[in-house]
């Protein structure tokens, strides 16, 4: 049962071959079974799983049954989740039971889903690897030496590992992306303000954005469906209607224009990875489409750029996380200022401690314009290369990751080599579009990632293009020996 | 741009942080290097370049000025580290 698809899933429920409640009571065994091993989740919700898949296989006898209704998923704990624990991957909320429930996590109880419980990722998604959730690191299905990517490292593992056929993710710098490519699973992240961020804990507003980590395209689009939407209590959600993002799957690629920047191939790119992307290119063209070289000149600045305004966001929402009206406080503070300050630094790790202080650093009296002002001009910079790009082309294409997941520990100690596995992803971010990254094969028993870049609201489009690979390839159906 | 023991310091106070006197000297030197990342953005020319603070440039929407939220104080000081009376408390601030 575990190997299906969410649409093959979807199926079985209608035909009745088996319940909700038969579904989840399975996925809850084998998480039982193997989640200790991969360490990906932070909290199991059994009893409110069972209790919803009871109230999903009642609402199926009375015929109102949607798609999703009674299929198991589970939530990044970045998600607020009335009633349940959510961490966020820090000691600073591990006490925290939220209040309310996000909007996302509301949309998708309200499509039936079943809510198996929430996984871990990086403290407050500041991470690639997962190494710095306070809860340990989550480990690679197809080697537990290997980090899973990150920050969405749990929700990553949990669907290559099969415990859990469909998750939630979120994506400030790659954070859906690069662990669906280190994972082997397909990711999207929408374009900026399709999807509420109400209720998910904010890193940096102006990038953050929520979408679905799944076993194939496909399933995606059937989430993504059920998780976008306008929301008044997120001031930047877009007021847009949602197509059903699953009508158009078929749709040829003959013809398609697919822009390759030549800054996506240059030094820095693991030659296995390379020729897995370049392999999925010909695959491309095989169906039809066009092959476009463009240029992005200005994405290699992309990361010098977040690392000023994803640090200066984060200094700003962080301030929250002060000690005295949820999350940790400090023994015996002697003053407010004592309280503040131990509150904080024994709630925070390194990492995003690292991060507060940057930002604090760039956004302080006489850096505000070397630092801050100047990282917004380049933002603009490279998200106007994007414009002029897809003057001429329908996608862009490249490689999600420089490299197949690393080992843990390899690079925890140089944070700046970590910023640079995010060296792809993050362009898409500071201009606000929808990427997506699709498996494209192994390099030495570990997966690469084929990463789709589309224009602003153009996420049919990319799950088609997406749908129509895994229609003519098998590469999303790869799951490591010790998880089939 | 490399940061000394004594900005460290200086920014963990502006950040309400505090740190380990051991691990100063590894936040100095890890924020040098992130730092050093940043100044790369130099070498760019952005004179006359509107920043962007936003995907779309957009204004931000207005609604009418109605209560929409209802008090839960109660629900939302649950899990308070210490509330008296319906009251955050912190340590005493006035003499």
């Amino acid at each position: 049962m575990y190997s299906k698809t969410v649409a093959e899933l979807s199926a079985g429920l209608q035909q009745g071959d088996f319940s909700s409640e038969e579904l989840t009571q399975a996925y809850l065994e084998r998480i039982k079974h193997l989640g200790d091993e991969l360490n990906c989740f932070i909290t199991i919700t059994g009893d409110q799983a069972l209790q919803a898949a009871k109230e999903a296989d009642q609402l199926r006898s009375q015929g109102k049954a949607g798609p999703l209704t009674g299929v198991p998923m589970a939530h990044k704990d970045i998600f607020c989740t009335e009633g349940v624990k959510t961490s966020c991957g820090s000691k600073m909320l591990d006490n925290f039971i939220a209040p309310y429930n996000a909007s996302v996590v509301e949309r998708l109880n309200y499509a039936g889903m079943v809510m198996l419980g929430k996984t871990n990722m990086d403290e407050f998604a500041m991470g690639s690897s997962n190494e710095t959730s306070f809860y340990g690191p989550v480990k690679n299905p197809w080697d537990l030496k290997a980090v899973p990517g990150g920050s969405s490292g749990g929700s990553a593992s949990v669907v290559a590992a099969q415990l859990v056929p469909i998750s939630t993710g979120t994506d400030t710098g790659g954070s859906i992306r690069q662990p669906a490519a280190l994972c082997g699973i397909t990711g999207l992240k929408p374009t900026y303000g399709r999807v509420s961020r109400y209720g998910m804990i904010a890193f940096a507003s102006s990038l953050d954005q929520a979408g679905p980590m799944a076993k194939t395209a496909e399933d995606a689009a059937m989430m993504l469906t059920a998780m976008s939407g306008f929301d008044p209590r997120d001031s930047t959600c877009v007021d847009r209607e949602v197509p059903d993002y699953t009508a158009n799957l078929n749709d040829s690629v003959k013809g398609l224009k697919i822009g390759i920047p030549k800054e996506f191939f240059g030094e820095g790119l693991d030659a296995g990875v390379a020729d897995a992307v370049q392999a999925a290119l010909r695959e491309y063209e095989d169906l039809g489409a066009e092959l476009v070289d463009i240029s992005l000149p200005n994405s290699g600045l992309s990361v010098p750029t977040y690392y000023v305004i994803a640090p200066a966001e984060c200094s700003s929402n962080l301030s929250r996380f002060d000690g005295v009206r949820f999350g940790y406080r400090c023994e015996n503070p002697v003053d407010l200022q004592d309280l503040y300050k131990r509150s904080r630094g024994e709630g925070f790790g390194p990492e995003v401690k690292r991060r507060i202080m940057i930002g604090a650093y760039a956004l302080s009296a006489g850096y505000y314009d070397a630092y801050y002002i100047k990282a917004q001009q380049i933002r603009r910079l490279i998200s106007d290369d994007f414009k002029q790009a897809f003057e001429k082309v329908d996608v862009i294409m490249g490689p999600t990751a420089p490299s197949t997941a690393f080992n843990i520990g390899e690079k925890s100690d140089d944070p700046v080599r970590m910023y640079l596995s995010d060296i792809y992803t993050i362009a898409v971010n500071l201009a606000g579009l929808p990427g997506m990254s699709v498996p494209a094969g192994l390099v030495e028993g570990r997966p690469v990632g084929l990463q789709m870049i589309g224009n602003y609201f153009d996420e049919s489009r990319l799950l088609n293009v997406a749908h129509k690979f895994q229609q003519a390839t098998d590469f999303h159906k790869n799951v490591a020996e010790a998880y089939k | 741009m490399s940061l000394d023991a004594t900005e460290v310091e200086k920014i963990a106070h502006l950040a309400r942080l505090a740190i380990d006197e051991k691990d100063v000297g590894d936040y100095a030197q890890n924020l040098s290097n992130i730092l050093e990342l940043v100044e790369q953005m130099n070498a760019v020319d952005t004179k006359d370049v509107e920043p962007m603070a936003h995907s779309f440039d957009l204004s931000q929407r207005l609604r009418a000025d109605e209560v929409t939220e209802t008090d839960q104080r109660e629900h939302f000081q649950e899990h308070a580290p210490k509330v008296e009376d319906g009251l955050f408390l912190v340590p005493q601030v006035i003499e």
